[in-house]
């Protein structure tokens, strides 16, 4: 269980190019934070070096004193703006996977089809489903797999309203429940979040 | 079902799967075998006489042809980052994922190395042989090969990239594999190079992991 996000004094890059430098800022349990900036500014960045795939060029990102590598491991979630479905497979066998490897088990698996309206996809082989379906099949592995950091990058774009609606609603219940979210958007989040602005 | 085992029935299932899998790699291993009485001449002597080691560059060869889809897909789709985050090391990853790539094209090309190398006058007597050579080769290719795989992630036209990287690699296991094949068919004691092939195989199961696994984190940042 992360308690914290404590990202200190960090500066990123890619590449040449510096994308911020000096950012501080804390996540604490029960709080979601909207992470806005221009295109380009550094979000996605950010977030995958707070997964651990980028390593900052100065500043470190810790867990509320929990181990590093425990807590990416076990702690968090990422859903960038790739899903990770294999096309080729069925949605069900893609679902038991994601959630499997991520932690979940198969009671869960079946609570999470019937919240997210799953149960006429299962069959379908992920190629065929549209985007907004895919994003619903990933994001099942959040709900099922408890895990209590989620790193999201534009979670709601491909959803339409009434998804969004109820992906909003599961996250809230996920802060509720003493959960962590930094979303990237552009958009703003449809919970009550903190605003951390990259400025690039 | 643990997190090593559901990833190893998907890699599987993924092998296996659609876009070809060991049908692909085999097809291709028959053109090989199929054109080379064009390329060297259709005369049995001429043709014996390079049966096994043609047998064995097909095998090389075909080898090749699935390594781009081992990583690359999962880099470009986002599972590598899932695979990532999960409570298995990438090392163990990048094993299962090349065990895998092994029991999915190495193992079929295994069993049909013999029947290209009689077709092309190899003794029918060294059947057993070939598919031992065949196998411990294709283990040292899809390991070697995962290396070539993984550090050319992300780079355009990797295909390419793997093959002149990979190919060198290939050299060791197809010394000694033809080289065991020849002793055995001129009657002489073929374990020596046998010896060296399953050595030269299991030094890139235990250490081609931890390569592609320092790989795959630096395409991943």
């Amino acid at each position: 269980m992360i308690g914290a996000l404590n990202i200190e004094d960090l500066s990123l890059a890619r590449g040449d190019r510096l994308l911020f430098e000096h950012l501080a800022a804390t996540v604490s349990a029960g709080e979601a934070v909207a992470l806005t900036g221009a295109n380009g500014a550094g979000k996605t960045s950010l977030l995958r070096c707070v997964a651990g795939f980028i390593r900052p060029l100065a500043g470190r990102v810790t867990f509320g004193g929990a181990d590093a590598d425990e807590a990416r491991s076990a702690g968090l979630h990422f859903l960038g703006h790739q899903d990770g479905l294999k096309g080729a497979r069925t949605a069900r066998d893609e679902l038991a996977f994601q959630v499997r490897w991520t932690g979940g088990d198969e009671a869960s698996l079946g609570e999470v089809i019937e919240t997210l309206g799953l149960e006429a996809l299962l069959g379908l082989e992920v190629r065929k489903l549209s985007a907004g379906q895919r994003r619903r099949l990933a994001l099942a592995r959040l709900i099922a797999s408890p895990r209590s950091l989620w790193l999201l990058d534009e979670p709601m774009a491909p959803l339409d309203a009434a998804r969004r609606e109820m992906f909003g609603a599961l996250m809230a219940d996920h802060v509720r429940r003493g959960g962590l979210i930094l979303a990237a958007v552009h958009d703003p989040l449809p919970i009550k979040a903190r605003t951390l602005e990259i400025a690039g | 079902m643990t997190g090593v085992g559901v990833l190893f029935r998907r890699e599987l299932s993924l092998a296996w799967g659609k876009g070809g899998g060991p049908l692909l790699a085999l097809a291709f291993y028959a053109a090989v075998a199929t054109l080379l009485p064009l390329a060297v001449g259709a005369e049995p002597e001429r043709l014996k006489a390079v049966s096994t080691g043609s047998a064995w560059l097909a095998l090389a060869l075909a080898s090749l042809l699935s390594l781009e889809r081992l990583f690359e897909r999962d880099y470009e789709d986002g599972a590598l980052d899932l695979l990532a985050l999960g409570a298995t090391g990438l090392e163990t990853i990048c094993f299962i994922k090349c065990l895998a790539q092994w029991l999915a094209n190495g193992a079929p090309l295994a069993l049909a190395a013999p029947i290209a190398a009689i077709a092309l006058g190899a003794d029918p007597d060294l059947t057993p042989a070939i598919i031992v050579t065949a196998l411990l080769g294709g283990l040292g290719f899809a390991f070697t090969g995962g290396v070539g795989a993984a550090l050319s992630l992300g780079s355009r036209r990797g295909g390419v990239l793997i093959a002149v990287i990979v190919l060198p690699l290939f050299a060791p296991p197809v010394i000694f594999g033809a080289g065991a094949l020849e002793a055995f068919a001129s009657g002489l004691d073929g374990r020596t190079g046998l010896s060296f092939l399953a050595a030269y195989s299991l030094a890139a199961v235990a250490l081609g992991p931890f390569a592609m696994a320092a790989a795959c984190k630096n395409a991943l940042s």
